[in-house]
């Protein structure tokens, strides 16, 4: 099933319209149970063991609300300088759906328990923005199905449909932000600045593993275009299944660029959910909504309201953590960093990785220099966002350890890190397994460099007659039959003392 | 002996069992063998668990002889309504819909019935899903009220209260939505009690109304129903909605009201509950219960409780509002009835064929009216206003209970009825419970309690008494006291 879909150039979009956007995130908390039931919340178990008959929705059964999760929601609201509600509901969504046990998910509907926020979002080139935020409320995950049979693993033309159970029930924070006009050119990339800034946050407050590729952090990008001629709204489409910071932006200049063409053309654009491919970079149409869906919110009877005193709310504003912008502040004074030193850092998402390392015991100067050449290299080559490479910071911190110890040439550490990326293990395995040793007995040494002198007599007279530059020649010879595990500044010394 | 067995009361039957005059297996199969003889023509029961009675039995009677400290009720047997999951036995909740279901778990009602060593017979007849006041809703068959088998045993817990009037059992549970326990204690003559919303757990009581659902005890005296009330009641963290608070004094109530004096207790007459739609005979007997409540010593006068009028429509907004959420659940993906799976058809084929299928046409009207009323765009005017009627109701309860300690009516407006001749009025059906919803809006306790017999068909009639939240006691100690006044009116002759 190929269609062409028209796009419209980019360019062209921008003179003719205003996209305004409007974008919600999912995000899995990571508590040790679920939202209603005690259940293990836990990503990647067999199917259908982490179950019991409340997250199974078994007839009977009740849900009792994880105060943890309650917990985690409001810190949420209050890092993103929401009010938090004096008393609010759980509420029924009714749809049906194979994968959610019970055919309506326990969320919020009018009475989220966070609203009216803002979160500021720095773009590339410095600019601020300040997202406006409608509301975060609580809510339960669905199970999960996967369709088999079928071109596209999606349910049409799947064979059969297998359940897993064991994400229902997983506790979701819901944000959602206002709309977000005006901003041009740059719409896609406020939509991934947002996202990655929300990211941030949550990682800072500890509440989620923020994982994209595992689902614990899940955007959906809400994309209308309104003609600059009327200024009018337009309708919008909601793109699902957008798994990556940079599938964000590709999917809202997508979006952009194919409502433009329908516009222009004197089509009207659907009102639908559609599909983010990866592989593609566009969108595809999803459910049908062919009559505006009416889900019969009502306040859910099984769950009590749930009422946070000021006091508990005030004790959860204490425990609130240095927030990533507080700490780009505090960190860009510290290290005495320019504007722009500080904005690359950020932008390659290498700032955090830098402190930690440094944290864990390395130099800024050090940490800096490993995150933003060697390991920006390496997660390039690999099409890998920085964050996202198989090492940690503390890790890093370890090799750079090693080779101020002298355990470690340059060349070395960089061997011991490309063994970590291929998972072999921790530095210290890697250099274990690898035999990546410097060579420093000098009796081996010197053996090395008595046969290099002799290899090349020539070079060693111009040594003993004192071109001391000449040296270069031997070391680099000798750095060459030791496979480079040689400290070259201690092979200099011998090249030295063995013509003086 | 046997015949002394099945007509005692469960209070005596402890007293025999823990004293070792009688076995509990003894006691157990005078029962059983009483079903197997009586239920051809009563049809209580949906599922009868010899085996596991018996066992149950042989455990308590071993615990008594090694002298282990038991539970008040240890080694009485009770029928369980078929809306509680038993774990390993069938559930059925009346309904096609879960025929072979084997639940995984218990209800904490159940766990809490095993606990105490009370004896779980088996699980009886009720309306499909909790919906209706006459048990003709399962879908496996209507219960015959042993009084006339031809006439109604009362619903949605028909089968636990027949199965009491036929001497089945000495105790059952029920649950009230809005009348499926009163409704059928006051038509078969059996005392019934819908506890404060919250008293009793409600956890693995399949969800017809969440918000009004509440399980109580059933029995035929006030004592024994006490008694129950204190095995099955208490705080459970597996529901939100639970109460936690001490469970009310109800058998040291009961056995003070037992003493016969009532005086400087008030009692308030509800005056919306009387004229016309009410049988005379009931009204009759009414009259006289109040008659016989002064000379006890109480001081009664009438009160109105002017929103209780519309307590009848507020309730069929929110319960098939709450329901049509409810049921969602019966879909064919994970448990209960499959239709149509054959290869060829869409999931939502499947769902949409097995709940046309599984499905009684009182539930679907209900899952319908349910899902009408919480539509965007008459939310506000159908559920919406139904919740302020029920805060009109509690507050019409709150000011009557700051002059009077008690309130009473009769528990329904007529006898039973006869089978089919309401089963397509659902308006007619519906009024059976006009007297008894209010307590469920409120979330207060109410309780049927026997006046004797209607003088001009010769059926049982009830006798309403409600509390204030957590005052539950306080019905218990009048029912008691007026049960002893009343004295016996006899029983079916099965």
């Amino acid at each position: 099933m190929t269609s062409l879909v028209e796009l419209m150039d980019y360019d062209e979009v921008i003179e003719k319209y205003d996209p305004v956007l409007g974008l919600e995130v999912h995000v899995e908390l990571h508590t040790n149970t679920k939202m209603f039931c005690g259940c293990a919340n836990e990503f990647g178990g067999e199917p259908n063991t982490n179950t019991c008959p409340t997250c199974l929705g078994l007839p009977g059964s009740l849900p009792v609300v994880n105060g943890k999760a309650v917990e985690s929601a409001i810190r949420i609201g209050l890092a993103l300088n929401c009010e938090i509600a004096e008393w609010c509901r759980f509420a029924r969504k009714n749809y049906f759906y194979p994968d959610m046990p019970k055919n309506f998910q326990t969320s919020q509907y009018d009475e989220p328990i966070a609203f009216n926020g803002w979160l500021d979002v720095t773009l590339d080139d410095g600019e601020v923005i300040r997202v406006e935020i409608e509301r975060a409320h609580m809510e339960e995950d669905t199970g999960k199905s996967l369709h088999v049979g079928g071109a596209t693993g999606r349910i049409h033309g799947a064979e059969h449909s297998l359940l897993d159970y064991n994400r229902a029930g997983v506790p979701l924070i819901e944000i959602v932000t206002k709309m977000i006009p005006g901003t041009g050119r740059r719409a896609p990339e406020v939509a991934r600045a947002y996202v990655t800034a929300l990211r941030d946050l949550l990682k800072a407050l500890d509440v989620s593993d923020v994982r994209m590729d595992q689902g614990s952090l899940r955007c959906d990008a809400n994309v209308s275009l309104s003609p600059k001629t009327t200024g009018a709204l337009g309708t919008r489409t909601e793109t699902k299944n957008v798994n990556s910071l940079r599938s964000v932006e590709r999917a809202v200049r997508f979006e952009m660029t194919r409502q433009a063409a329908v516009l222009s053309s004197g089509g009207e654009v659907t009102q639908e959910t559609r599909h983010f491919d990866e592989s593609s970079g566009s969108t595809s149409p999803g459910r049908k909504k062919e009559t505006a869906e009416d889900y019969r919110y009502f306040p859910e009877p099984d769950l009590v309201p749930i009422a946070p005193s000021r006091e508990w709310v005030e004790q959860l504003r204490g425990t609130l953590p240095e927030l990533p912008w507080e700490r780009r502040a505090r960190i860009q004074k510290e290290w005495n960093l320019t504007d722009e030193v500080l904005r690359d850092l950020v932008n390659a998402n290498a700032l955090d990785l830098i402190i930690a390392t440094v944290e864990a015991g390395a130099k800024p100067d050090e940490a800096r220099s490993w995150w933003v050449s060697y390991l920006a290299q390496q997660a390039n080559t690999r099409g890998v966002d920085l964050p996202d490479l198989p090492i940690t910071p503390a890790q890093v911190a370890r090799v750079i350890e090693l080779v101020n110890a002298g355990a470690l040439t340059n060349k070395l550490a960089r061997e011991a890190v490309n063994g970590v990326l291929a998972g072999e293990g921790s530095p210290d395995e890697v250099v274990e397994k690898r035999g990546l040793k410097v060579v420093s007995d000098d009796s081996a040494l010197e053996k090395a460099v008595d046969e290099a002198l002799a290899a090349q007599p020539d070079v060693a007279q111009k040594i003993r007659d004192g071109k001391v530059q000449a040296a270069g020649a031997i070391v680099g010879a000798v750095m060459k039959a030791t496979k480079g595990q040689a400290d070259a500044a201690r092979v200099r010394e011998i090249v030295l003392a063995r013509c003086s | 002996m046997t015949n002394d067995l099945i007509h005692a009361t469960a209070a005596e039957l402890a007293a025999k069992i823990h004293s070792g005059e009688v076995s509990s297996v003894e006691v157990t199969q005078a029962h059983l063998d009483r079903i197997a003889e009586t239920d051809q023509a009563v049809h209580a029961f949906l599922h009868v668990d010899a085996e596991g009675a018996l066992a149950q039995a042989r455990q308590v009677d071993a615990d008594v002889k090694a002298g282990k400290v038991v539970s008040p009720l240890a080694g009485v047997p009770l029928a369980l309504k078929d809306v509680m999951t038993t774990e390993g036995v069938p559930t059925t909740v009346g309904s096609k819909m879960l025929e072979g279901w084997l639940p995984p778990y218990d209800a904490t009602v159940t766990r809490k019935l095993k606990d105490a060593g009370v004896v779980i017979l088996g699980k009886t007849n009720m309306d499909e899903f909790a919906m209706g006041s006459s048990t003709e809703n399962s879908a496996y068959g209507p219960t015959h009220n042993p009084w006339d088998l031809d006439r109604i045993p009362g619903g949605s817990g028909g089968g636990s209260s027949a199965a009491l009037a036929a001497l089945q059992a000495p105790l059952a549970i029920g649950t009230d939505t809005g009348g499926s326990i009163r409704q059928p204690g006051a038509v078969t003559g059996t005392v019934g009690v819908k506890p404060t919303y919250g008293g009793v757990s409600r956890y693995g009581l399949v969800a017809f109304s969440s918000s009004l659902d509440q399980a109580g005890p059933c029995a035929r005296t006030v004592l024994d129903a006490a008694l129950l009330h204190e095995v099955i009641a208490g705080y459970d963290e597996m529901d939100s909605t639970s109460i936690n608070e001490p469970v009310p004094p109800v058998v040291a109530a009961a056995r003070e009201g037992l003493n016969g004096d009532l005086t400087g207790v008030r009692i308030g007459v509800v005056t919306q509950f009387s004229g016309e739609g009410y049988q005379p005979g009931v009204l009759r007997s009414f009259q006289a219960a109040v008659s016989q409540l002064k000379e006890l010593g109480a001081e009664i006068a009438d009160v109105s409780c002017p929103s209780f009028d519309y307590a009848l429509p507020a309730y069929y907004l929110i319960a098939p509002s709450e329901c049509s959420s409810n049921l969602a659940r019966f879909d064919a993906m994970r448990y209960g009835l499959r239709v149509g799976d054959d290869g060829t058809r869409s999931t939502e084929e499947v769902m949409s064929l097995t709940r046309e299928a599984g499905f009684g046409p009182e539930v679907k009207r209900r899952i319908m009216i349910g899902t009408y009323a919480l539509s965007s765009g008459y939310y506000d005017a159908y559920y919406g206003s139904a919740q302020k009627v029920r805060t009109l109701i509690t507050q019409d309860f709150q000011k009557a209970f700051a002059t009077f300690d008690v309130l009473i009516s009769p528990t329904t407006p007529t006898t039973a009825f006869k089978i089919g001749e309401r089963a397509n009025d659902p308006m007619a059906m519906y009024k059976a419970d006009l007297c008894t919803i209010p307590a469920n809006l409120a979330g207060t306790p109410a309780m049927s309690v026997p006046s004797g017999l209607s003088d001009e068909d010769g059926l049982p009639v009830g006798l309403q008494i409600m509390a204030p939240a957590l005052q539950d006691h306080r019905m218990y100690r009048v029912a008691a006291a007026y049960e002893a006044a009343r004295g016996a009116f006899g029983g079916p002759s099965l």
